[in-house]
């Protein structure tokens, strides 16, 4: 399952999406939004995406990923709009037979992910906002 | 050729609404809109990086642009 969503992503229904009777491991990522950056309070996020390509190149990656490791099943959800404190912007599952793997394609996952998915983070705060990673 | 450019991200602030219709003069190529585009906004070089992609694919400089093709202008991302 590999899909962008407005509604609040589900955990369980990820981790359910990757189960198989051939899995020993299940490992999953969850990203959380976190109430500050660089010691300034964050009010809330909103999250932008160029969805078709977005899905496209999380596709990529995944391709990748399971010619890597022996994956079983992998899913990779990533919420757009708004955020609040403690929500969650992405879920990755992976499923493998043994553990180290799933702990490896997983952690590869959510490091590609952040360097090409066209996905866009917006950090609002009291006094305006900023788009992440935009400047040096 | 003109064409709608999709914009996201710090490019709506410094450009303007998606899609935003452009013209590039001369060369129908990737790395020649870069250039007209980086020209007209200097403040694109400012920025940790920028991309284009052509239909939803990475574009090179060498990236051929056709009457038709999705253009999208793609600032540093920051998914996750």
């Amino acid at each position: 399952m590999i899909r962008l969503q407005e509604d609040k992503i589900n955990v369980e229904d990820v981790i359910s999406s990757v189960q198989s009777p051939d899995a020993g491991a299940i490992d999953v990522f969850i990203g959380t939004v976190r109430n500050q950056t660089k010691n300034k309070a964050v009010i809330h996020l909103e999250f932008e995406a160029y969805e078709s390509m977005a899905i496209a190149e999380i596709m990529k990656i995944v391709s990748r990923a399971k010619s890597t490791w022996p994956i079983l099943n992998i899913s990779v959800v990533h919420a757009v709009g708004k955020l609040e404190i403690g929500d969650i912007p992405v879920v990755i599952a992976v499923s493998t037979a043994h553990r180290k793997a799933a702990f490896e394609a997983c952690e590869f996952v959510i490091d590609e992910l952040k360097k090409t998915v066209p996905i866009w983070k917006r950090e609002f705060f009291e006094d305006g906002d900023q788009w992440v990673s935009a400047h040096p | 050729m003109v064409f709608q450019l999709l914009l996201f991200g710090i490019t709506k602030d410094i450009i303007g609404n998606s899609p935003f219709e452009y013209k590039l003069e001369g060369e129908n190529t990737a790395g020649n809109l870069m250039l007209q585009l980086s020209s007209q906004y200097p403040v694109l070089k400012e920025l940790n990086s920028i991309a284009l992609a052509v239909n939803g694919e990475y574009a090179t400089n060498e990236t051929r642009i056709h009457e038709g093709d999705e253009i999208a202008l793609i600032p540093p991302v920051s998914g996750g």
